[in-house]
Formats: C-alpha cells, structure tokens, sequence
C-alpha cells in the first residue's frame, strides 16, 4: 500500500493540522516508511492467534456506580478563555 | 410502480446509573450548566477513563431479554470527530466487538384483535458515552458548552432492516420502549432525551431485492414524530425516484413545524470516523457468574406475561398486549385481579383500559401516579359482579373514589348509589311510570317495540339510575305482556 499527497492531505484534513504542500510530500514518505513495517509484519504467519485489541493481556477494571465527583465547575472555568452563565464559550459552530 | 419501504431503527436509551459511564460525575437531569462535568469528561489533560460496572450489567440485562448473544470478550474503540462539545476529539464507543450481538423483539402489526406478530431482529446494542450539549443562541455570536451531559451511558441498539411501514418502526420502537423500561435499564423519558430514535428509510420497487439507497433521519424524540419523518420522507423519496432523479445517500433532520425532512448533510460530507481500540481501556470480560446473576434478577418480561395472560385469564390477544405495554399497568392488573378473583379479570382489563386509562389521559397523568389502589378497584368490581352496583352507578362510584378516595362500600353508603335490587320496589317504580305513560303501553302492545326501550328508560329515570336493568326489563315485559 502506498499512500498519495491527496490521502495525506485527507488525513490532515481529518486531523485539524495544516500540512504545506512541501510537508505534504515529506509527510507521506514517512507514512509509507511506516506503510512499508506494516507490510513486512504482514508476511508472518499468524494463523491460530487470537487477534488483541490491547497490547496487554488483561481485562478491564469495572467501578461501582456511585457518584464520587463533587461540582468543582469555578475551579475548572477559572482556567478557561471564556465563560458565560456557566457553559464554555467557543467560536459558534453549526452544524 | 408499487414501492416497499425498508426501514431499520437505531435507538439511543441512556441507561438508568447514577453516575456516568467512564467518571464519577452524577447523570442527574437537569442540574446547572457545567456542574456535573469533572475533569474526565472535559477531557482535561492526564485523566483517565474507568468504567461503570452498573452500565456493563444494564447492557448485559439488556442482552438477556432479547436473546441475544453476549459477547464475553468486548471492546471500547474511538470514534473520532471534531465537535466543540466533545472535548477529547473522539468519543467512546464499541464497534468490532459489541457487547451485544443478535436477539430479537416480537412487535403486534395491524389493528386491535387482528394483529398479528412480528419478530424484529436486533443486530447488535454497544456501549457508549453521550456528547455534551451545544447552545447556539444568546451568546453574542459565541456557542455556549454544557458538558452535564458528556459521559452520560448510553446503550445503542441497533435492528435489522426489517420494518416495511412506519406504523412497523412505531410499533417496534414502542415494544424496545417498553422493554426498556420494564427491566430498568433505561428511564424512557422522551422529552428529556433518554430514548432517541434514527431511522434508515429507504424505498424499493416491489420484488427487488437489493436495498434502495437510505437516508437516516436523525435524533427523532416522540413516536409521532417517527411516524411523520418516515410517512414524509418515503413519499419524497419515491416522488424523486419517479421523477427521474437518483436517492444520494445522506442524514437528515425531521423538522416537526414544516412535517418535513431536511438534508445535514450528504454523503460526501459523511464523517469518516477512523475507528480504533481505545488504548485506555482494557477489553471488557464478562464471567458466567456474573451473567447468572443478572439473569436470576430479570423479571417476567412483557412478551411472556402476555402469553400468561390470555392463557390463565382468557384475555384477548389485544387486551394482553394493552395491559403489558407498561410494566405498572400489568402489576396494577394482576394485584386487582387477585384480590377481585380469576373470575373477574376480563372486567379488571376492561376498567383498566376504559375508565382508568381515559382518567389518566385527561389528568395527563403516567400509570404510576394512579390516585386508586389495586384494593378499590377490586372492591367496586366485586360491587358490580354480585350486582349491587349497576355499570352506570359504578362510574359514579369510581369518579368519586378517583377525585375525593375512599372505598368503594363507604361511597356506595354515602352517595347511597345502591341498586335497587327490590322486586317490590322496582315494581312499584314501573306500576307509576306505566300509568303515566298509557300511550307508550299502547303502543307497545300493538307491537312497536321501540316503545319498550322508551318505558325502560322511564323506569330508570325514576329510579335515579338505581333500579337493576335487568331486572327492570324482565319485570317491566312480565306486566306488560301480562296486561296488568
């Protein structure tokens, strides 16, 4: 597999990060490159093992259901750009 | 050119924890805005998600009642996407490995005694965090970011496209609703968002049997609405398809004020999510122990208590589903019925779906906030059975049990609403109306029956609706025939 400037630009696209043209061409060297391990893993053998979904072999901690975190909202927004009755303020966004 | 709607629902039910899914922030509706959000869910940096265990098991109770199978071994992946008011930048989710995978709901397709059932099968229901909420108006051309609800639990259950109408995709999303809510996992309430229905519509010529290209209408909050956005969208999905125009795939939005649904976007603007396992969650197993002991906790779920009831009670098919759309209906109906006898519960059903449902709609009122107790309604259904109350005296005594309580047998002193059940008395009575009403016996006599029914009505006038009708049809036929 081998990826195209107009997929690197698609994945910075999706990413939010502005590439330059020149970063572009760098950009999908290096995921080739990265490309490139993948394919060479791929030639191993691998029939009988389970595939992970998590590189270790361990199950997930559950917690009980009960409310641990008190309202530390002041603490929080005192950190934040803008505030106003209380809800985050940002750059309106419509969908 | 006949068309065949296929449709298939994806229900959003936000589960019943007190705290959410991956921190310990309260889920409690309605607080001030940003004061449930901890640190996990605004994403601060550094913090890391642990998972509810009561959100495993509400899945897991889920999974049961369905039939479906549970995936021992599931996991959370990523969900990425850009939005304000998901602050990580992803969501989390599971995608290859669901909790639960399969199952089925049997729904009632048709009207009243001619339904007939339907098995809609479920392709699977994962485990997920809800967004927070976006506020676009009144901020000075800024959006306002209320995280209260990020992180709230959710449980995504997806069917097969296996509904042909939208009274199907009704009648489904109103069976999983009721499901729901009957084993807890989820509160149902609508109009606060914790049961949100998508609907893939899609149209075909009849026969086909590719799938048309679908459309999702998002985010729809009442049943009526789904009805709507479906009977609107499938009309203007044909309409383009007749005109020569090919169905693009997109999501759309139902807009209750025009009846119509809009375009949010196509399929070039589709979100391409890029799933991933989540690194900083482990895979979720369940052991066998664990699903026993859900299990044991489950309670007799609706489809089976349906059964039960037309089998033991001889109730109709249609009576049954009725009585078991909610689950403090069908206990209301069993505690009444037990005290009131196996001999009366088709009066029980009838009372139920008649007087009390139509008492509850005019106060807008739920099952649960019934103002009578399983104990009055058998004690006035025991009234009417020996026949100390007529029908029409048993309304009086159930309004004024309703609005002022009481026991029936204290109303019907009280009100003195017996009836009259005196051969002499009621004689009597029909001895005076006879008298002043020669002309109806006349008539009667020369064999217009109408007459009858307009002496019986006499009778019972001057009785004050106390007299026994049945009575005063066999007494009031004896005199006349008898010429007396």
């Amino acid at each position: 597999m081998s990826l195209s400037l107009q997929d690197v630009e698609r994945i910075a696209q999706l990413a939010r990060i502005r590439v330059t043209e020149s970063e572009a061409a760098g950009y999908r060297d290096q995921l080739n490159g990265i490309f490139g391990l993948i394919a060479e893993m791929q030639a191993v053998d691998t029939a009988g093992v389970e595939p992970m979904s998590h590189a270790q072999d361990l199950a997930q901690r559950l917690r009980p259901d009960t409310v641990t975190e008190p309202d530390r909202r002041s603490a929080f927004q005192a950190v934040a750009p803008q505030v106003e009755d209380g809800l985050y303020l940002v750059p309106k966004v419509i969908e | 050119m006949q068309w065949e709607t296929v449709i298939g629902l994806e229900v959003h039910t936000q589960l019943t924890t007190q705290s959410k899914i991956f921190s310990g922030a309260s889920i409690a509706f309605g607080a001030a805005p940003n004061t449930q959000a901890c640190q996990v869910d605004l994403a601060l940096p550094g913090v890391l998600p642990v998972l509810n265990k009561g959100a495993v098991e509400r899945a897991i109770k889920f999974g049961l009642a369905i039939g479906a199978r549970l995936n021992r071994t599931n996991v959370f992946a990523r969900k990425n996407y850009f939005y304000p008011d998901l602050p990580k930048g992803y969501q989390i989710s599971q995608f290859e490995l669901p909790i639960v995978e399969g199952g089925s709901i049997d729904i009632q397709v048709g009207e009243g005694d001619k339904a007939e059932t339907k098995t809609i099968r479920l392709t699977r229901a994962h485990l997920e965090e809800d967004a927070g909420k976006s506020l676009h108006e009144d901020f000075h051309g800024m959006t306002g970011i209320d995280l209260n609800r990020a992180g709230t639990p959710l449980l995504e259950i997806v069917s097969e496209p296996d509904m042909r109408s939208a009274k199907e995709a009704v009648a489904y999303a109103k069976a999983l609703h009721t499901l729901v809510t009957w084993i807890g996992t989820c509160d149902g309430n609508m109009q606060e968002g914790s049961f949100r229905v998508d609907a893939n519509v899609s149209v075909r010529p009849v026969g086909q049997k590719e799938f048309g290209t679908r459309r999702e209408i998002k985010n729809l909050n009442s049943f009526r609405f789904l009805e709507q956005a479906i009977n609107y969208e499938v009309r203007w999905q044909i309409e383009q398809i007749e005109d020569g125009h090919k169905i693009q795939q997109a999501t759309v939005l139902f807009d209750p004020d025009t009846g119509e649904t809009r375009m949010m976007r196509s399929k070039e603007d589709a979100h391409d999510y890029r799933y991933f396992p989540d690194p900083d969650l482990l895979p979720v197993k369940l052991d066998e122990a664990w699903i026993d002991q859900v299990r044991a906790g489950l309670p007799e779920l609706p489809g089976a208590m349906r059964e039960r009831f037309q089998r033991d009670y001889g109730l109709t098919a249609y009576d049954a589903a009725s009585l078991t759309s909610q689950r403090e209906m069908a206990r209301f109906f069993m505690d009444t019925v037990a005290l009131a006898g196996d001999g009366q519960a088709k009066t029980v059903a009838n009372w139920l779906q008649g007087e009390v449902s139509a008492s509850l709609n005019r106060a807008e009122k739920d099952v649960s906030a019934i103002p009578i107790t399983p104990g009055q309604l058998a004690g006035l259904v025991k009234r009417i059975a020996d026949g100390t109350l007529s029908n029409k005296l048993a309304k009086q005594v159930f309004e004024a049990m309703w609005n002022e309580g009481g026991e029936p047998d204290a109303i019907i002193e009280a009100k003195g609403l017996k009836q009259m059940s005196d051969s002499g008395e009621i004689e009597r009575i029909i001895d005076e109306v006879m008298a002043a009403n020669a002309k109806s016996v006349e008539e009667f006599r020369s064999g217009k029956e109408k007459a009858f029914n307009a002496l019986v009505g006499q009778v019972m006038k001057a009785s004050r609706g106390k007299a026994n009708p049945a009575q005063v049809n066999d007494l009031l036929r004896a005199k006349l025939n008898g010429g007396a």
